[in-house]
């Protein structure tokens, strides 16, 4: 079990450090937003699985050589009110470390889930009442400012797409169609889903900088999917002008800096419109494979008696 | 008008619009003069139930008939709604899905001649 535990331990850290860093620094993800987006999601996965695999294990080591027999003896043993002899301090640790993190993670989805909810709540009861319906467009509202706004508004039941005044002055007809199919997009591929999955894991893990790391690549991607469902329906440079024509200035209006505002995220989609370049055949297949094996190795290792010695 | 959302709005409009609380009666003689003909008093009541529990209006039960009346002026929900869509609201904002950051002027002028607009 302490081949195991150590594995596990190893994997956790890679999956901490080396590896989002290496992907995040890749230009692949951009010419590949698809399966970029699977490989992040598989790390953020596995990571949790291994860290909790890796103290789980260690904690159950003194119990028996295999994990699951391991906790057979120790439930039954805590079940008669004892607490087995073979506990050491060091695998009560790692046992009360592996249940609060999992606790943590959990409890932390769960409120973030909530809260994001609550938000979204607010905005559309605010939506609602300061702007107006576009007869012309279904479940599209018209925002009365000057900035050049568009964002959708995931929800459960009636999502919604806003646009400002101050963007339909900006763009031309074409455009507009862009933007509506891209912000369409994210609520169709439910986007929302996966950014929030990613924002809980940035708030429960805030001492792990691959969190806010990967919390902005997984941004990003999904603005490089959606602007891809736009190209279907316009042509890449009348998307990449849309893009560049709306970060140009808020119209006017005074807002600070906030960090949502990103020019590099701006000007690596443009480029990937501007000069699109074939998907790399390794990443076409060698990534997808990557994502897998990284999502089955932590409950292989836990399960496999081979690694039980 | 197509739906109770819509006069949800657009009474919260007249309210806005309205130097002093209204009663239903008054509010539905000011929707009248809109396109919103022949207007039932019980479906203005209804409006001003929704847009009370809903945190938009508060109901001055002192006086008879009660009056209704905004609890903030429209301007502090704008501010609040474009703080959130422009993306000055950091963690509210990541509710939402924008079409785009900004960029700085800088950056924005590079990307232009990027794409040859000048």
């Amino acid at each position: 079990m302490i081949l195991a535990a150590s594995l596990l331990a190893v994997l956790a850290v890679l999956l901490a450090w080396p590896v989002p860093l290496a992907v995040a620094r890749s230009t692949w993800p951009d010419r590949a937003p698809g399966t970029a987006l699977l490989l992040w999601q598989a790390i953020a996965l596995a990571g949790v699985l291994s860290l909790l695999g890796s103290l789980l294990v260690a904690g159950l080591a003194p119990y028996g050589p295999h994990p699951i027999a391991a906790l057979r003896v120790l439930t039954s043993d805590v079940g008669h009110g004892e607490i087995p002899p073979a506990t050491s301090y060091a695998s009560a640790l790692a046992l009360a470390a592996a249940v609060l993190l999992g606790v943590h993670l959990v409890l932390n989805l769960v409120a973030t889930v909530i809260r994001t909810e609550r938000q979204r709540a607010r905005h559309r009861s605010l939506l609602l009442m300061l702007s107006a319906p576009m007869p012309e467009a279904p479940r599209t509202r018209l925002l009365d400012a000057t900035a050049p706004i568009a964002y959708c508004l995931p929800g459960t039941a009636r999502s919604l797409t806003v646009l400002s005044a101050g963007l339909l002055d900006l763009l031309t007809e074409q455009e507009v169609l862009g933007v509506v199919e891209h912000e369409r997009a994210h609520l169709r591929q439910h986007h929302a889903l996966v950014l929030v999955a990613f924002r809980a894991w940035r708030i429960a893990l805030p001492w792990f900088p691959v969190a806010r790391r990967a919390q902005h690549a997984v941004g990003l991607l999904t603005e490089m999917l959606a602007d891809d469902q736009a190209r279907r329906s316009v042509p890449d440079p009348v998307l990449a002008r849309a893009i560049v024509v709306t970060s140009g200035g808020t119209g006017g209006e005074p807002v600070e800096d906030g960090p949502a505002s990103d020019p590099v995220s701006v000007e690596r989609r443009v480029r990937r419109l501007v000069s699109p370049a074939p998907i790399p055949a390794g990443v076409r297949i060698a990534v997808p494979v990557a994502a897998l094996a990284l999502v089955v190795v932590p409950p292989l290792l836990l399960a496999l008696p081979a690694f039980a010695g | 008008m197509e739906s109770l959302g819509e006069l949800e709005r657009t009474a919260l409009e007249q309210l806005w619009d309205a130097a002093a609380p209204l009663t239903p009666g008054e509010l539905r003689d000011r929707l009248a003069t809109g396109d919103q003909r022949g207007l039932a008093l019980t479906t203005v009541m209804t409006v001003l139930s929704r847009l009370e529990k809903k945190g938009f209006v508060a109901r001055d039960r002192t006086v008879r008939p009660a009056t209704y009346a905004p609890v903030s002026a429209r301007e502090e929900y704008v501010a609040e709604l474009m703080h959130d869509a422009l993306g000055a609201a950091g963690d509210r904002t990541e509710a939402l899905a924008r079409f785009v950051g900004r960029a700085s002027a800088d950056e924005t002028a590079a990307l232009r001649r990027l794409l040859g607009l000048g």
